[in-house]
């Protein structure tokens, strides 16, 4: 049993080591690097089950009580870990592609930075997932999208990748403006910046309800662009089609993730107050619908993959602010909201990091990320394309993956809230998604190859997308290992 | 013990994935499903009403009452059968692919797979999740290996069951929330015991139902929302024709009997747009079903299209039979399910068959069919008179009940008319069945048929057994009601 903090310690430690040692190694891909990052990080996943879950109860004015962990927080941090994982056997993939658009004297001097940075990504999340106080969870933020901006225009000499990097910058910047100003308004409407004196003071509240709703829209602002909701989604197709793609892979899992834990911890206290509550819900709803609609159905005509899932990832993230949008106060037999978009962002990993690995392989090793250079897939490697299939079956909610149920309990919380009007919408836009996901799959199954060189799989990562698969199936068939995690108070009930 | 007959072809087909194994494994893997199921029907007590052979995992959900549960009592035991039988002679009459012909038998045992998941599922999350699982294997089925414009017709029939999957979920997760909590369960025969007892108040039971009928509606191909079964089913390969219209699309059938009727008896009547109740809207579509689809198929010019567009038709009965929701009508409807699945199974085999010697199942070009292939001419001809409805076959019967019941009724509700407006697609049916069969079958012989081989062996032996089910239900249909008919009371007390 150990703090909760040495994680993010250990993370950030094992980041500097590595950041060391690469400036004194010379020559080679220097794949050792990130082996020994999953390998360290890999252990540091194992501890987090090891650590001590709630603190020596917070004392006000305690130094601490910034940090909190509970274990909601636990499983965010797991969430970042896992997705680092995933994304450095990504980019060890990606090497071939990096060096041809980096300008340096050796061909491989640039890799050693790609490696470490998303070590402190890691951390800023994991920070953030432990923030219970404003100030704290903005530094962590920074640390997180600062990092981004390095890695999304990580290829200089790729137009497409500097043309992310610049928009991702702006945006960026643009976003954090909001939710600096954001935070200042709750500021100065409560006087604190620590989350549960917030809710207290807005709980009594009389006066200046319009001020606290525009405090709360200038942070929507700010997250929604985090979060990738509409009508802040325009950077995202672009940013994710330029980022190399392991960056891709981690914007869409770990910033998103980051986002909603974000997004749930600051509406808390807003969501509590009877006064604000049916209208802060009311504009939950609207994103949630804009999002679902459009993200969705832009993503119908899309050729490219990589911005395919970019619509995709908007799409998810309206299924999750109709999750959020549902908060109310009756008693529910399927857990809480919050547990629900902890279990939809868990299935989100799996599913999309798979889906990015797969589309890492075969794009590095056929010039291209369109749709159509999948075609024939089945053939050329049918274990690929057997788990492509299962990403986006997942994805697209059918049964007995981990998907489906992150569906099914985001609909049964939005029917347990009467938000019928949200769930037409939700019909409609997981009607459109199967036709776009299974787009990729007629491609790999019905059409025939364009080349037809066989894809090589290196071991880790096959390792890894084999781990994505069977974590697919499992939590889609046994949900409880993550909702007990989620809240170990909640046991099952009601023998036969 | 129920579980064997999901792993079998569960196992089958992920070793056919593997690439291990080859078309005998398909034949043996069918086979032993046969033989499970016909274990189970004759060990079946009848005298104790309920589920047997259950088996139940831990609960898979914290604080829910969800967890995976197997098992059958008489109605599910029925449709268990004509999974086994359907899928017995689907696979054994495998049309020859020439790629991927491991893929291909994989898809045709998922597709079993799913339905016998949906069938013995003893939980309502799962009985839902089997029948969607089925929606990968038909997708990849109908664009590799159909007919004609086989992608369209893939693309409309994934998404329109998907829709149709996710309004039913949203119905599914109404009708759950709006069961009082302590009574809350997945477990079906729990559910079933709240029948009767007005769990759900009469005001909160129409939105539910109407959602339910919707989903289940889509699933089923109730007009109007039956577009995609006619293109589907013709351009499908044979054994995923015979599989899905055969079986599983008896799935929503089976969900309205087993959730809607226990559950939400007081629904009906609701008015739910302007005057009509809920009763009312589904006797007009499915008056839809029986005459405006009936007339459509009678000016269908392809064999395949006659019989797709006739499988929709029949579906009107079967709704007709339910929403007598007395016991006569709703077993006329359980037991049609069956006779349905059996006829349209076989008629699917021998157009297949057909359209595997010729080409096409353009009706003009066939002609004296039943002279060079005599053992297919009289299955066809069977299965057309069953599918008529013609005394001594099961459909006879089932329909019988199902006008029978259906005009027992006495209400508000204009059930009368509709049974005696339903009674003239009989008069469609003979029409297009009996043009159809005439055109193929009777005449003089084209000129390539004389070479055509008729189906041997243990082929004959599958269809025989199809048949064989058709006579004994229409013979003695109490054989088959003593199974269907406790459920049933259980579920409209």
């Amino acid at each position: 049993m150990f703090p909760p903090i040495a994680l993010e310690i250990l993370v950030l430690c094992l980041g500097f080591i590595l950041l060391f040692a690469e400036s004194f190694s010379t020559g080679g891909d220097k794949r050792s690097i990130p082996q020994t990052a999953i390998f360290c990080l890999f252990w540091i996943f194992v501890g987090s089950f090891f650590v001590q879950t709630e603190p020596k109860s917070a004392v006000p004015g305690d130094f601490w009580s910034f940090y909190g962990a509970d274990p909601s927080s636990l499983f965010f941090k797991r969430i970042a870990l896992l997705t680092t994982i995933g994304v450095l056997a990504m980019a060890i993939d990606f090497r071939g592609v990096l060096t041809r658009f980096i300008p340096a004297a050796q061909p491989n001097a640039g890799l050693g930075e790609f490696y470490c940075i998303p070590l402190f990504t890691c951390a800023g999340l994991m920070f953030i997932a432990s923030a219970k106080e404003l100030i704290f969870a903005f530094t962590a933020l920074e640390l997180v999208t600062i990092s981004f901006y390095i890695l999304v225009g990580f290829m200089r000499r790729n137009a497409q990748s500097l043309e992310a990097g610049v928009k991702y910058l702006i945006l960026g910047a643009l976003s954090t403006g909001f939710l600096v100003y954001g935070i200042t308004w709750i500021f100065g409407i409560t006087g604190e910046t620590h989350l549960d004196r917030i809710t207290t003071k807005l709980a009594t509240l009389h006066d200046s309800e319009s001020a606290a709703l525009f405090a709360l829209a200038l942070v929507l602002v700010g997250l929604g662009f985090k979060v990738a909701a509409v009508p802040f989604h325009g950077w995202v197709p672009d940013v994710y089609q330029g980022a190399p793609t392991p960056v891709t892979a981690f914007l869409s899992v770990g910033s998103k993730s980051a986002g909603f834990i974000l997004l749930m911890r600051i509406l808390e206290p807003f969501l509590a107050s009877p006064t604000l509550q049916p209208k802060v819900i009311t504009i939950l709803s609207l994103l949630a619908g804009a999002t679902v609609v459009v993200g969705n159905l832009a993503a119908l005509t899309q050729d490219n993959l990589k911005r395919l899932l970019a619509y995709s990832s908007i799409a998810h993230a309206g299924y999750l602010l109709i999750a959020i949008a549902s908060v109310s106060s009756k008693p529910n037999a399927f857990g809480s909201v919050g547990a629900t978009v902890s279990f939809y962002l868990a299935a989100y990993l799996f599913m999309t990091l798979l889906s990015f690995l797969i589309l890492n392989l075969v794009s590095s090793q056929s010039k291209g990320d369109d749709i159509a250079h999948f075609s024939g897939l089945a053939k050329r490697n049918p274990f690929l394309a057997t788990s492509l299939l299962v990403a986006m079956a997942s994805l697209a909610g059918v049964p007995f993956t981990a998907g489906f149920y992150g569906k099914f309990l985001v609909f049964t919380q939005a029917v347990h809230a009467d938000h019928f009007a949200l769930l037409a919408l939700g019909v409609i836009t997981v009607g459109a998604g199967f036709y776009y996901y299974f787009r990729v799959v007629a491609a790999m199954w019905w059409n025939t190859p364009t080349e037809t060189t066989p894809i090589e799989v290196p071991f880790l990562s096959r390792l890894v997308i084999l781990c994505c698969v069977v974590a697919i199936f499992y939590f889609g068939i046994f949900p409880k290992t993550i909702l007990t995690l989620l809240n170990p108070a909640l046991t099952p009930v009601v023998p036969h | 013990m129920l579980t064997l007959l999901l792993l079998v072809p569960l196992v089958s087909a992920t070793a056919l994935l593997a690439g291990k194994g080859d078309r005998q494994l398909v034949k043996t893997s069918a086979l032993i499903q046969a033989i499970l199921t016909a274990i189970f029907w004759f060990s079946y007590d009848r005298t104790a009403a309920g589920f047997q052979f259950t088996w139940a995992s831990q609960p898979l959900f914290p604080g829910l009452d969800l967890r995976l549960a197997f098992g059958a009592d008489g109605l599910s035991l029925t449709m268990l059968l004509l999974t086994a039988l359907v899928t017995l002679a689907a696979a054994w009459t495998l049309p020859a692919v020439d790629q991927r012909s491991n893929l291909f038998d994989a898809c045709v045992l998922l597709l079993s797979a799913g339905a016998t998941g949906a069938f013995i599922s003893r939980d309502l999350f799962f009985f839902y999740a089997f029948h969607e699982l089925a929606l990968i294997p038909t997708f990849l089925l109908i664009g590799l290996w159909g007919n004609g414009e086989r992608q369209t017709a893939a693309w409309k029939i994934t998404i329109y069951l998907a829709l149709g999957s996710i309004v039913l979920l949203i119905g599914l997760a109404d009708l759950f929330l709006a069961i009082p909590i302590p009574q809350r369960s997945f477990d079906l025969e729990k559910i079933q015991q709240l029948a009767g007892s007005h769990a759900i108040p009469a005001a909160s039971q129409a939105r539910p139902l109407c959602l339910l009928l919707i989903g289940f509606g889509i699933l089923v191909s109730l007009f109007p929302f039956h577009s995609w079964a006619p293109s589907g089913y013709a351009c499908a390969p044979t054994p995923a024709a015979m599989l899905h219209a055969g079986v599983l699309k008896k799935f929503g059938l089976y969900g309205i009997i087993r959730l809607a009727l226990p559950l939400l008896p007081d629904g009906w009547n609701q008015r739910v747009l302007g005057t009509w109740s809920v009763m009312d809207l589904l006797l007009l579509l499915l008056l839809g079903n029986i005459l405006y689809v009936g007339l459509v198929t009678i000016a269908q010019k392809k064999l395949d299209h006659v019989i797709a567009y006739s499988s929709v038709m029949h579906m009107g009965y079967i709704f007709l039979g339910i929403a007598s929701l007395n016991l006569i009508g709703v077993s006329g409807a359980a037991l049609l399910m069956f006779s349905h699945g059996l006829s349209v199974a076989l008629l699917f085999a021998v157009s297949g068959a057909l359209r595997e010697r010729e080409g096409s199942l353009a009706l003009d070009r066939f002609g004296g069919v039943a002279k060079t292939l005599p053992f297919l001419g009289i299955c066809f001809s069977m299965a057309t008179f069953a599918s008529i409805g013609l005394p001594g076959f099961a459909n006879f019967s089932s329909e019988t009940l199902v006008f029978f019941g259906a005009f027992q009724v006495k209400g508000a509700s204009f059930i009368r008319a509709a049974t005696i407006l339903s009674l003239w697609g009989v008069v469609i049916s003979s029409v297009y069945m009996l043009r159809a069969y005439k055109a193929v079958f009777l005449g003089t012989p084209s000129s390539t048929s004389a070479k055509w081989m008729d189906i041997s062996g243990f082929q004959r032996i599958t269809l025989s057994l199809l048949l064989f089910a058709l006579l004994l239900g229409g013979f003695f249909p109490k054989y088959f009601l003593n199974y269907i008919q406790p459920t049933l009371q259980a579920v409209l007390r």
